[in-house]
């Protein structure tokens, strides 16, 4: 009995150590493929149409998921919020509450969410698939590096469109609130907009949130471009590469939100 | 010039400038896995060369091996007199511009118009006013018969048309080495007609020298002047159409028969019958 045991732990931590060898030499060709894309960025901004198409299609084409979520958000926000607020007679303090839950948390974090599946699992497919179709290899024997003519332009297109989302995503839901809370619920526009402006900080809350959003940018992009240029490059190799880019977009996400918040607000009460 | 000379010196090994690509006592593998194992061909400039054999043989690696996408183990793959696995990364692309390939399934863009892919490669490398790419662009086109397809997107075109593209591609940039992979998979006997024929024509034409990897050996004894047989990463017969057709070894005859048994065997290597159907004597 004790050697079938001893055995069964021994396979256990042979499992746990070749997954934990597997995740760290992924996470350092993933590093490595990093400093690649970087090293390929001045060609793409060189041509600087490339890297704007490609903010078309992630940042463009993704402004009416990203509007219509930012609305609803706010306005379920604005409806939950004043039912809690009106119990301590502090339901003018709803633009306050509804500005600042989008500008420091939701607008970068569910934007960056929205963003992951609808543009970066976009942006894995597409790699994946010139990849399985040997288009990334065409074009090597064309003695044009896909790095810096598929996967650099990506990136930044991810990069700079993120902020922008997630900028469009927050003012989207202050209008839901501002629909809902002044226009429907009857609080005083005066005092909703007056104090948002009293309590929102440029540099504390909307600089911090600008930033987030931008770390957000780079972590989603860089996980989906690395998962379509590692994809195997069957037809299940890019679709288990689509789910990865979405589940460790959305995980990484989460995380660096936790790490970020941290330290910007550390001054403030945490 | 000058400053490639030291680096020339290094990597040119062979000093017959009739050879066009040369691959001598190759052996590449993965791991614990060979692929390929002694390979010697030799391509002389001019002409077009099969590379045969049956599906996973090591056929399509060759072709990896001579445009740089991969290094052998051992021995030297040359093309032009340059060896490519010492090529640095800026002479192998520079190497590249000047071969053509031609990949199984066309491998075209799908994100840009059949003469966005041919001018691809133009634009990347060359300062060609536009008015010119246009006129190359139609040029190439209109010698696979597809100026009147400039405009569609891949999605649009046949099995047959898209090839036809991926070779009025391969040849945008006037190589002097097009390597295809495959070019008669899939394709119906009139587009394999075609293809096999527009091959020999701009080999001839546009005096390049051709690398066909292919397992249609009707098609491939048509138009090449030379073909190697490979077989589980060996070369295992050669010779020009003729002697094939001749040829009485039995691995040739397999092939050019197209029977199911023989050398290659029907059946995947597997314990016996009896004991997997569990029949005791």
């Amino acid at each position: 009995m004790p050697s079938t045991l001893a055995a069964g732990m021994g396979q256990f931590l042979r499992r746990v150590g070749a997954g934990t060898a597997r995740f760290i030499g992924r996470l350092g060709f993933a590093a490595r493929f990093f400093v690649a894309v970087l090293a390929h960025s001045p060609g793409a901004f060189r041509r600087i149409q490339l890297t704007l198409r490609e903010i078309y299609f992630s940042g463009a084409l993704s402004l009416v998921i990203i509007l219509v979520s930012g609305l609803f958000v706010g306005m379920v926000l604005a409806l939950q919020g004043y039912d809690v607020l009106q119990r301590y007679g502090a339901d003018e303090s709803l633009g306050v509450l509804v500005a600042l839950s989008l500008v420091r948390e939701l607008g970068p974090v569910v934007a960056g969410l929205l963003f992951a599946s609808r543009a970066g699992s976009a942006m894995t497919a597409e790699i994946g698939l010139m990849k399985a179709t040997e288009q990334l290899s065409a074009m090597e024997m064309m003695a044009v590096d896909p790095l810096a003519r598929v996967v650099a332009p990506r990136f930044w297109g991810g990069v700079v469109s993120m902020p922008l989302l997630a900028s469009l995503f927050s003012t989207l839901g202050i209008f839901g609130a501002y629909l809902v809370g002044v226009k429907l619920i009857d609080i005083d526009a005066g005092a909703f907009w007056g104090n948002m402006q009293a309590a929102v900080d440029f540099r504390q809350d909307i600089v911090n949130g600008i930033i987030k959003s931008f770390v957000f940018g780079c972590a989603v992009s860089l996980i989906a471009v690395f998962e379509g240029y590692d994809a195997n490059p069957t037809a299940e190799g890019v679709s288990s590469a689509t789910t990865r880019t979405v589940v460790e977009s959305s995980l990484a996400i989460l995380a660096l939100d936790f790490v970020l918040t941290v330290f910007m607000f550390r001054g403030v009460g945490v | 010039m000058s400053n490639s000379a030291p680096q020339a010196a290094s990597t040119r090994a062979t000093s017959d400038p009739e050879i066009a690509v040369e691959l001598a006592d190759v052996t590449f593998g993965y791991d614990l896995r060979t692929i390929l194992e002694g390979i010697t061909m030799s391509i002389p400039r001019g002409k077009v060369v099969a590379i045969m054999g049956g599906s996973g043989c090591g056929k399509t690696t060759i072709l990896r091996l001579i445009g740089g996408q991969l290094k052998p183990r051992s021995g030297r793959v040359l093309v032009a007199g340059q060896s490519v696995p010492d090529l640095d990364r800026e002479a192998l692309y520079e190497m590249r511009r000047r071969i053509g390939m031609l990949f199984q399934f066309g491998a075209l863009f799908t994100d840009m118009t059949v003469y966005e892919n041919i001018a691809f490669a133009m634009r990347e490398h060359t300062d060609l006013p536009e008015e010119l790419v246009r006129d190359l662009v139609l040029m190439k086109l209109h010698a696979v018969g597809l100026r009147g397809a400039a405009q569609l997107k891949p999605s649009e075109l046949s099995g047959g048309m898209a090839r036809r593209v991926a070779l009025a591609r391969a040849i945008a940039l006037d190589p002097m080495l097009v390597m295809y992979d495959e070019p008669f998979a899939g394709l119906d006997p009139i587009s394999l007609g075609v293809v096999g024929q527009l091959i020999r024509r701009l080999n001839d034409a546009l005096g390049i020298t051709s690398v066909v990897v292919t397992h249609d050996v009707y098609e491939s004894l048509k138009i090449v002047d030379y073909l190697y047989f490979v077989s589980e990463g060996r070369i295992v017969a050669q010779g020009t159409p003729a002697e094939v057709r001749a040829s009485g070894e039995a691995y040739v005859r397999q092939f050019v028969d197209g029977q199911p048994d023989g050398p290659v065997p029907f059946h995947y290597p597997a314990q016996p019958y009896g004991d997997a159907l569990l029949v005791h004597a």
